[in-house]
């Protein structure tokens, strides 16, 4: 078991002032935290606030560039996830790893099991050792099932089993109740809360503030890879707390014209699909950009996939200018006008190994090609055109895609899709990766395209891009449409609040597990 | 196959359900994937034995019956073990041929050596091709179909550069060594016996050990084997090791059973191994099956290439029964995992 706190020791575990960088994005550029044994810790920050990058950093799976990370005041340097653990890190992620083929007691036990002198594993002993477990957390498994089949609630229970026979100190749960029912959430902050006794100190990420405030003793906030702040839960307040994790000064940055609004274009009505999305109905109209606003795995995405047609749907319609986009074909929604550029440009937007040329007439071939023979003269004439359209630097129009940089990537994506002559375009994470620069440019066109009379849905995790773009701003959270603000109305605070809070805290249990995401 | 005992996927903890060790024991062993394979195993033999006595009921008859597997069982298991870990070892035939040729240039270019280093050679140079395989696979990050494909071409363009058109002959090899390939204890030919020691050791070591189990977690989730800690790249290589070595003694084991050694020996072998380690319930991604699985799936597949002409099927149909067999497994096997991933989803709706 751990000791109490002494008062005056050192924390469970600290990181101050830590940075992490991929390349030329940094990830991280102040991470700064403490937690205490025998507290529950919280974390919060906006999509991109630098939290898992932060937690995998204590779980040993990046190495952090710069910085101090002491655990119980002494510095550590984790080269991977076994050392954190053998040091009593515990890291229970969003999406429970668990080996489907092998028995729970297994899972539990894996790498470490109890052996006889000569190795061989005593499955008596182990099994024992699970079933205790078990009844202490007050849970019904079978120790000799699989682990395949288990529900999320479940496997997050091995998960902590796991923790707790580890004797872990720390703690670490990245969102664990993004996929929970109420009373499932209830079960497992019962728990948290009896290690949190025992002296171990945990660390809480999540987006629901009821559940932050109910079950949390102190509260870091986190904003643009950056520390901001840390109080005692007791004296924060959900809106200061939302308040500091957007508060950035929300800039002339974007130069949106103003465009005239036309007619409705896009119409959907009722969309459903079971565990991802539910009663999505909007219009789209000519000339207005609609921003999409909500957390990472929200169902924004998915949304857009279905309008399109790339995923199926149960039920409700899409219609563009009064004509139904039957379900499922994305080939008859190109045909109608609808254009999609997806948010992971380089697995789902661009052949990579080919070239910009043949990247950026993909989507036409068929309309470009004379008798089905496409001449690469006429693929590089067309090309040409979009591409000093949209500035896409680039030497030559035969460099492999792969090779650009991902605004000019990004740019060759747009451009395959406007060489349609879209008159509805879903732009899905229009700027993410891409540098300061870039961003403007691509926001300037998207402005333009607006105001030439083109009907734009866009999906941002960027409040400020949202708020800076969009003419109306629709919140999603957990698969439901939680808001429809008008620009004049929408602020920061007002975005972030339909996006992080239900109605009734509790009762909306999201039935699918959100992706996780490098922050 | 009729409906199993359903399993009990909520035992109150703490209540006394369990049942006597012998019950346990009776029903995990009709569970078992591997019963199946041996029902099928002793259902060959005795259709055979029925048309024609001696397959079984002559001294001759009994030797081949057991004889012929031995040294496919031994490729098997470590072929076995490699798929577990959710990679492959197409290089195995290849790596049998080198250690063949190896076996019969020892003894004839130094005469004299004794057998054991002979076979430490053998198991020594399997090891070391293996090793080539994992690391490979390991650190260059390349799917194992694609490396060993390519080792397997490699090898065997050593061992036809190295032999050319030599060929090792029986009368080039110790009499001793050769009665190795032929001799019985108790009516049991002495490879069977080379073969079951190394399946049961094996079969211990995948089942009891920390090591073994390993295999089964990377096999299962290599990404949650990464987030665990464990040593994936540590085991992928012992895996590779395994399987070469064991390919390297089945390649010592081949010389003295044929006598006849040249460029060619042991071609298409791999294909047999795993082929039999996917009749034997190895899952072909990793995580399940039984190197135990995989033997008797090597006793299945060339006891059926011997049965079939026994029972009057012509040349030609006789692949095509192992292709269909194989088909079969495979199916088998994706049909027994959704019904019991089914199960286990049901169960969980109950308990909610």
């Amino acid at each position: 078991m751990v000791d109490a706190p002494a008062p005056g020791t050192a924390p469970a575990l600290e990181l101050s002032r830590v940075v992490k960088s991929f390349g030329a994005v940094v990830a991280l550029r102040s991470g700064t935290i403490a937690l205490e044994s025998g507290s529950i810790h919280a974390l919060v920050g906006e999509n991109g606030a630098g939290k898992s990058t932060l937690v995998k950093i204590i779980a040993g799976l990046y190495q952090r560039d710069s910085g101090e990370f002491l655990l119980r005041g002494e510095s550590v340097d984790f080269r991977s996830t076994a050392e954190s653990k053998a040091a009593g890190i515990a890291v229970i992620y969003q999406e429970p790893t668990l080996f489907p083929d092998l028995s729970v007691t297994e899972n539990i036990f894996m790498g470490r099991q109890p052996t006889n002198r000569f190795g061989r594993i005593d499955r008596k002993a182990m099994k024992t050792e699970a079933q205790g477990l078990f009844r202490r957390l007050g849970v019904n498994i079978d120790p000799d099932r699989p682990a395949e089949g288990l529900s999320i609630a479940d496997q997050q229970i091995i998960e902590i089993a796991k923790a707790i026979s580890l004797d872990a100190s720390v703690l670490v749960m990245d969102e664990p109740t993004a996929a929970l029912s109420g009373v499932e959430v209830d079960r497992l902050f019962a728990v948290a809360r009896s290690l949190r006794d025992e002296g171990r100190a945990l660390l809480f990420i999540s987006h629901r503030f009821d559940e932050v405030f109910d079950l949390c003793d102190t509260i870091t906030v986190m904003r643009d890879g950056q520390y901001i702040s840390t109080d005692p839960v007791a004296d924060s307040t959900v809106d200061e707390i939302v308040r500091r994790m957007v508060g950035r000064d929300v800039t002339e940055l974007f130069p949106k014209q103003e465009a005239v609004i036309g007619d409705t274009v896009l119409e959907v009505r009722g969309l459903n699909s079971a565990g991802v999305f539910h009663d999505i109905s909007f219009d789209l109209h000519a000339g207005e950009i609609l921003g999409l606003a909500g957390l990472v795995g929200a169902g924004r995405s998915e949304v857009a996939r279905a309008v399109f047609g790339v995923d199926p749907y149960q039920s409700g319609t899409v219609r563009i200018n009064g004509r139904k986009v039957p379900p499922n074909s994305p080939t008859a929604a190109m045909n109608l006008g609808m254009a999609l550029v997806p948010e992971d440009r380089r697995k789902q937007g661009l052949v990579l190994e080919s070239s910009v040329a043949r990247n950026t007439t993909m989507a036409i071939r068929r309309t470009l090609a004379k008798a089905g023979i496409l001449t690469s003269g006429e693929e590089n004439a067309s090309a040409r055109v979009w591409a000093s359209r949209l500035e896409v630097k680039t030497n030559a129009l035969d460099t492999e895609a792969g090779t650009l940089s991902g605004g000019n990537q990004q740019k060759v994506v747009l451009a395959k899709w406007l060489a349609t002559n879209p008159t509805v375009l879903i732009i899905d994470e229009p700027t993410r990766g891409i540098d300061v620069g870039t961003k403007s440019e691509v926001h300037r066109l998207l402005s333009e395209l607006a105001g030439q009379g083109m009907a734009i849905l866009m999906i941002s995790s960027e409040l400020p891009e949202v708020l800076g773009m969009a003419d109306r701003v629709l919140v999603m959270r957990e698969g439901r449409i939680t808001a429809d603000i008008p620009r004049e109305d929408a602020t920061a605070e007002s975005v972030m609040f339909a996006a992080t809070q239900a109605a009734n805290p509790g009762d909306i249990a999201a039935t699918h597990a959100p992706e996780e995401h490098v922050a | 196959m009729t409906t199993l005992t359903p399993a009990t996927p909520h035992a109150a903890p703490g209540a006394p359900r369990e049942k006597p060790a012998v019950v346990r024991g009776l029903s995990a062993f009709v569970r078992a994937r591997e019963t199946g394979i041996l029902l099928a195993v002793l259902l060959v033999i005795v259709v055979t034995t029925v048309k024609n006595p001696s397959f079984v009921f002559s001294s001759d008859g009994w030797r081949d019956l057991l004889l012929t597997p031995s040294i496919l069982v031994i490729v098997a298991v470590g072929q076995a073990m490699v798929i577990i870990t959710r990679s492959v070892d197409l290089s195995v035939g290849s790596v049998l041929g080198l250690t063949a040729y190896l076996t019969g240039r020892l003894f004839i270019d130094i005469p004299g050596i004794p057998m054991i280093v002979v076979f430490l050679a053998g198991i020594v140079l399997g090891g070391l091709l293996g090793l080539i395989n994992g690391a490979l696979v390991a650190f260059a990050k390349v799917p194992a179909l694609v490396i060993t494909l390519g080792t397997l071409y490699a090898y065997r363009g050593i061992n036809v550069v190295w032999a050319g058109s030599d060929r090792i002959n029986a009368s080039d090899m110790p009499k001793d060594f050769l009665a190795l390939g032929t001799g019985q204890f108790l009516t049991i030919p002495l490879l069977t016996i080379i073969a079951l020691v190394v399946l049961i050791i094996a079969g211990w070591y995948m089942k009891n050990t920390r090591g073994g189990r390993e295999f089964y977690a990377i096999g299962s989730d290599p990404a949650a084997a990464g987030l665990y800690g464990l040593r994936v790249v540590r085991r992928l290589l012992i895996a590779f090791v395994a399987s070469g070595a064991l390919a390297g003694l089945a390649g010592v084991l081949y010389a003295a059973r044929y006598g006849t050694v040249n460029s060619q020996a042991g071609s298409g072998w791999e294909l047999d191994a795993v082929g039999a380690a996917v009749i034997g319930g190895v899952a072909i991604f990793g995580g399940s099956g039984t190197v135990w699985g995989a033997a008797i799936g090597a006793v299945l597949l060339l006891t059926i290439n011997r049965a079939l002409p026994i029972i009057g099927v012509p040349d030609f149909w006789q692949r095509a029964v192992v292709g269909a067999l194989i088909i079969g497994a495979i199916v088998l096997d994706r049909v027994l995992a959704l019904r019991q991933s089914r199960r286990l989803l049901e169960a969980r709706e109950e308990t909610k």
